[in-house]
């Protein structure tokens, strides 16, 4: 069958971006007039042919050599200037074809899942449309092979998380959260922009390939632009995948419709400053410096969100803060320089995060609305496909071999001991720790216990259709056994990944010999300490929401002080408001009542008025007719091309 | 001598002027017609001037130079180049939809339509003069009309609005006069030719005192015209008051006459003077990025909004301009364009709108998504080319003018990038406060969808604003011959000069004395 298309079915790699792209042109210019199913047909279908092709591509790509494993097809040029050029073409290789197995195969559960959820919308054509298109830039954003086509999907999906965070555009807490997560964004873009226009100006081009081949030539390590450009990078990861200072972003955007806060704001879109750390891994490794801040604050970003998810009462929100919380462990992971740590994290991350905001949104669809945990409770025996699956996400997350989460987590914080140093290594450990905790805590707030729903709420719970379910359990399976892709530590994905991260993914287990045998002893004493810290964590939630339910609130009310700072989430966004925000607004104000009409339109119309005082006699001529004027300038005008002709 | 394309071209929406002038002023449907037909011919006639535009020569294109007033050496000297195609393009291309944006007009409909069309001979005129003196008339003859339209059919604060808008551009008109007329006399001196002929003027060697003066007194033409901060106060006052075709017409067209004006005769007539107040513009054109911008943000009128979102705008085309290297000359080009196209897109949705409520303040409005979806999604699309989203026209043009500027000073790029996140803030606030949260004034609980006029208006600005976007190449390619040239030109003289100011630096200072006796 590849004959028919071409040599293989690497050279298919366009119709992977094409799909998405045309369900969204369908869905967004006639979706309108097409009825429910097809739309939610056409939504996941272009989806699921793209991740076949994937899929299809994937196995291709494994055929070839382990250093020949690099394919690109250029196909036209979409900015030439001078000797600028940044071309519309793709790159397949290791990395980028694990990011789109992930995006197209979880991106195509979401969708299913969808269907579902959004039941009954009123705009569900345009739900479809925008994430179509959030996947088919998503798609662009991981398989451009150049920084400037790579923007085009690193800003199309902003896009696309602006109008679904947004979905609900009446709520104005929804609009006011699209466009904060844009604005926040671009702040992020501003590094993103000018770490490109680095690039360009060092390396002369902004191909992929060329550059990472180059650097190593070019620049020496250490060497300030090597920092520059990295850190400038880093700055728009931080704003994408939500890392200190711009994470407010993230738990506001739990406004959007759930299956979107999985898809983007969970799975796929908010991992993107992760994916571009290890694309950009070459210049990285020639900044110490730079991977030093991402470990930091990577790590103090795992620790600083898991704190806040300590206090929160709302269910999404709890996620959104572990999942800042979680993409800080990839960013240590990279910036301790295991980068292939940070890409299985971020796949184990997309299993079971995804599968957490879905049944999270089964929680919501059964509760009609509700994300109050605290009007919740028991809801074990209504919903008991929802709670088996959530069960599994949340002993992934927590870290409990055999789950998927256990193995990239407990191998982040081996890489971030031996690679790292004790505080980066005390940073993730005891972010583990709070992230059993409160993510027991919200399995115990939400399915065990007593029911505390209103009664209206609790006469309508009712478990989820079997369209919402599926994807749960597909993602639940995965959850289980996702860990396997990377254990033992010499394992597929490492060998897989290795030529795009040039064999520095990970540390010297693979070559066998005394190494080998000191870091197993390592490894496996560290996966005891590991799986020690979250089962404390479990316990202490378990003893705090289950045993003794009385006692949270009395720890609250003991620890006022603190148990406030963290429900406000340490008073973030007030601060950058009356920072930043404010004053902004209030100066701007002063340019304009000041600068502009007080003073540069006061010297005008001064001046108007002092030539109209001191010129009684003018006064004849000034009518106040334009035409008079522009007659009188006409003839002076010609008055002085005459004089100046003839005495010249 | 080959078919006139570009006098046709020019003449055309004129000769609809005077056959308007002919027909009985209560024919309004018949009025009406004559102007949309000849303002579409004029666009069509101007379309061969890309198709068959030749791509490897920087020589002027379609030139028709006939002896005018021979005795002072003005001739009628037209020709098109790179820079001035796409220009010219966007003039006939925008004067063809603010003609149909116009059919809403009820008052003095013979009148208006005979402006419209006047200044649209005048402004394609001015993109194709090749000879000073004809500038200098289709410069000229340009503002009358434009002064007619915001004062006649203009808002309740129209004569303050006129007043101040002639003020500011005579100003600048007439020390523009005074330099051309100095130019001629340099030539003259020079040579002992009378003549106003751009090209040769190219080949002078104006001194290096000669040029700071000149080029200040040109740069006030221009810098008013862009508009340049601080000279910008007229543009806000000139939108609220103009009808919205007028408001088209000035962002889309009129601004671009003052970069344009930088890019044929401020840089290579006064290279060295160009050079030498780049530190000078370049802050200009940093404050208006910024200022701009932060003004807007809190503007309460939506047109206002858009008037100082274009002094941002055209912030980064002055940027580009004054780096002296391909990507940002070619950026501004385009951002020029880009400018035209977005802006004018803006002003035409702003007054849709305001045909339906008779408001253009932001917080009458409010939730207009849910009622008016069809126009809610025009909106979104120009709002984002406007905000400069990758994939629309808006990120090609400013990007390359970042890149540019790059190349050239750091740090003055590192400042201008900012004004990426700045542009999202204020659109992005404005059309959440306009398009989003709860449809809760009941005077927009009624308002109609776009009709089928609006989306003729609207639908070809949204192509082009794709096209560009996705596939630029054929508008960058046909700048390459001419921007390369241009920069060379500029680059050789500009070294010439410095080289005899480093040579003799005394004799230098003397002659420059001689110049002014």
């Amino acid at each position: 069958m590849p004959g028919l298309f071409g040599e293989s079915f690497l050279d298919l790699i366009g119709l992977v971006l094409l799909f998405p792209l045309a369900g969204a042109i369908v869905n967004g210019l006639c979706g309108k007039k097409l009825s429910p199913s097809i739309v939610g047909f056409i939504g996941c279908a272009t989806v699921g042919l793209a991740f076949l092709i994937s899929i299809l591509v994937f196995l291709d790509l494994l055929k070839l050599s382990p250093e020949h494993r690099l394919f690109e097809k250029e196909f036209f040029t979409w900015i030439g200037s001078g000797s600028f050029t940044a071309v519309a073409g793709l790159q397949v290789d290791p990395l980028s074809t694990v990011m789109i197995l992930v995006v197209t195969g979880v991106g195509f559960l979401i969708h299913v899942y969808s269907i579902g959820y959004m039941h009954g919308d009123e705009g569900f054509y345009r739900y479809f449309t925008y994430l179509n298109l959030f996947t088919f830039s998503m798609l662009l954003l991981v398989l451009a092979n150049n920084f400037l086509l790579m923007f085009i999907g690193w800003e199309g999906v902003g896009l696309c998380s602006y109008l679904l965070i947004g979905y609900w555009f009446e709520k104005k807490s929804a609009s006011s959260a699209g466009k904060k997560a844009f604005i926040v964004n671009r702040i992020g873009d501003f590094g993103f922009i000018l770490a490109i226009l680095l690039i360009f100006v060092t390396f002369n081009t902004v191909d992929f390939t060329e550059v990472f081949h180059s650097a190593p030539k070019q620049l020496t390590t250490g060497s300030l632009v090597a920092t520059v450009i990295t850190l400038l990078l880093f700055l728009g990861a931080t704003g994408k995948s939500a890392q200190i200072p711009l994470y407010t972003w993230l738990p506001d955007a739990m406004e959007g419709p759930t299956p979107v806060s999985a898809l983007i704001h969970a799975a796929t879109m908010v991992t993107a400053g992760v994916y571009m750390v290890v694309r950009c891994n070459v210049l990285f490794v020639m900044s110490p410096f730079s991977l030093t801040i991402v470990a930091v604050i990577g790590g103090a970003t795992a620790l600083f969100a898991a704190t806040i998810g300590l206090a929160q009462n709302d269910i999404k929100r709890v996620l959104a803060y572990s999942t800042v919380s979680q993409i800080g462990y990839m960013f240590l992971a990279c910036g301790v320089g295991a980068f292939v740590t940070g890409i299985f994290h971020l796949i184990t991350h997309a299993f079971f995060k995804a599968l957490l905001f879905l049944g999270s949104g089964s929680v919501i669809h059964a509760l009609g609305g509700e994300q109050d945990m605290r009007k919740m409770g028991g809801l074990k025996k209504y919903l008991p496909t929802t709670y088996k699956t959530f069960l599994i996400g949340t002993l992934a997350i927590a870290g409990i071999p055999p789950f998927a989460g256990f193995f990239s987590k407990d191998e982040i914080l081996l890489e971030a001991y031996t690679k790292g140093n004790l505080l980066f290594w005390g940073l993730g450990a005891f972010a583990a720790l709070l992230t059993a905790f409160y993510m027991f805590r919200l399995l115990f707030m939400t399915f065990h216990g007593k029911s505390r729903m209103d009664k209206h709420v609790e006469e309508h719970v009712h478990e989820s259709p079997m369209n919402m379910l599926l994807p749960l359990m597909i993602l639940a399976f995965l959850s289980v056994v996702g860990g396997f892709l990377g254990f033992p530590a010499a394992s597929a994905i490492n060998n897989f990944l290795a030529p795009v991260v040039g064999g520095r993914g990970h540390i010297g287990m693979v070559n066998g010999g005394e190494t080998h045998h000191v870091s197993q002893n390592l490894m496996f004493s560290m996966m005891g300490l590991s799986t020690g810290i979250a089962i404390v964590g479990i316990m202490l939630a378990y003893i705090l929401y289950c045993k003794k339910p009385d006692l949270p609130a009395q720890i609250a009310g003991r620890f006022k002080f603190v148990y406030n700072i963290l429900l406000n989430k340490y008073y973030v966004d007030e601060i950058y408001d009356a920072t930043i925000v404010n004053p902004t607004i209030k100066s701007s104000f002063f340019l304009w009542r000041w600068i502009d009409v007080r003073i540069i339109d006061g010297f005008v119309n001064g001046v108007a008025r002092f030539v109209e005082l001191k010129s009684e006699v003018l006064r004849l001529f000034q009518t106040g007719f334009v035409r008079n004027y522009a007659l009188s300038m006409l003839l002076g005008g010609i008055i002085i091309i005459i004089c100046a002709l003839f005495f010249l | 001598m080959s078919f006139p394309i570009l006098t046709v071209a020019t003449f055309l929406p004129l000769a609809g002027a005077i056959w308007i002038l002919f027909i009985d002023k209560k024919k309004e449907e018949k009025i009406k017609q004559i102007a949309l037909v000849t303002s579409i011919g004029a666009f069509i006639m101007s379309l061969p001037l890309y198709f068959n535009f030749n791509l490897t020569t920087h020589e002027f294109q379609f030139v028709e130079n006939i002896p005018w007033i021979k005795e002072f050496g003005i001739s009628y000297h037209v020709g098109i180049d790179g820079i001035s195609l796409f220009l010219f393009l966007l003039t006939s291309f925008l004067t063809c939809i603010a003609i149909l944006a116009s059919w809403t007009i009820k008052e003095r409909i013979k009148e208006y339509m005979i402006s419209m069309l006047v200044l649209a001979t005048g402004m394609l005129g001015v993109f194709i003069s090749l000879d000073l003196f004809l500038f200098y008339v289709f410069w000229e003859l340009m503002l009358i009309p434009m002064y007619l339209l915001i004062g006649v059919w203009g808002g309740p604060r129209r004569i303050y609005a006129t007043i101040k808008f002639f003020i500011y551009t005579m100003a600048g008109s007439v020390l523009m006069l005074l330099a051309i007329l100095a130019i001629h006399t340099l030539n003259y001196k020079e040579t002992g030719e009378h003549t106003f002929d751009l090209l040769k003027m190219y080949d002078l060697d104006i001194p290096m005192g000669t040029q700071f003066w000149l080029f200040l007194a040109f740069f006030f033409a221009f810098a008013i015209k862009v508009p340049m901060f601080p000279f910008h106060t007229w543009l806000p006052d000139a939108h609220v008051e103009a009808p919205t075709a007028g408001s088209v017409i000035l962002a889309g067209v009129l601004l671009k006459m003052g970069t344009y004006g930088f890019i044929r005769f401020s840089l290579p007539l006064f290279p060295y003077a160009s050079h030498q107040f780049v530190p000078f513009i370049a802050w200009l054109a940093l404050i208006g990025i910024i200022y701009g911008a932060l003004v807007a943000m809190v503007q309460e009128d939506l047109k206002k909004l858009i008037a100082y979102s274009s002094v941002s705008h055209l912030g980064f085309v002055m940027l580009g301009i004054f780096v002296f290297n391909i990507q940002g000359l070619e950026g501004s080009i385009l951002q020029m364009v880009n400018h035209g196209l977005s802006t004018g897109a803006l002003f035409l949705l702003v007054g849709m709108i305001y045909e339906r409520r008779h408001t253009r303040m932001i917080a009458d409005f409010g939730g207009l998504a849910k009622q008016i979806p069809i126009f809610a999604v025009f909106f979104m699309i120009v709002t984002l080319s406007s905000i400069g989203l990758p994939g629309l026209n808006g990120f090609v043009g400013e990007f390359l003018v970042l890149l540019g500027t790059f190349k050239s000073n750091v740090l003055n790029a590192t400042f201008a990038t900012t004004g990426v996140v700045l542009s999202a803030c204020y659109m992005l606030w404005m059309f959440q406060r306009v398009m989003f949260n709860k449809l809760s004034n009941k005077k927009n609980q009624n308002m109609a969808d776009i009709n089928s006029r609006e989306w003729a208006i609207i639908l070809p600005i949204v192509i082009l604003i794709f096209w560009i976007g996705i596939y630029p190449k054929p508008i960058i390619s046909r700048l390459d011959s001419s921007v390369n040239h241009l920069l060379t030109r500029v680059d050789e003289k500009y070294k010439t000069t410095l080289n005899k100011v480093t040579k003799d630096k005394e004799k230098l200072a003397l002659k420059e004395d001689n110049v002014w006796k």
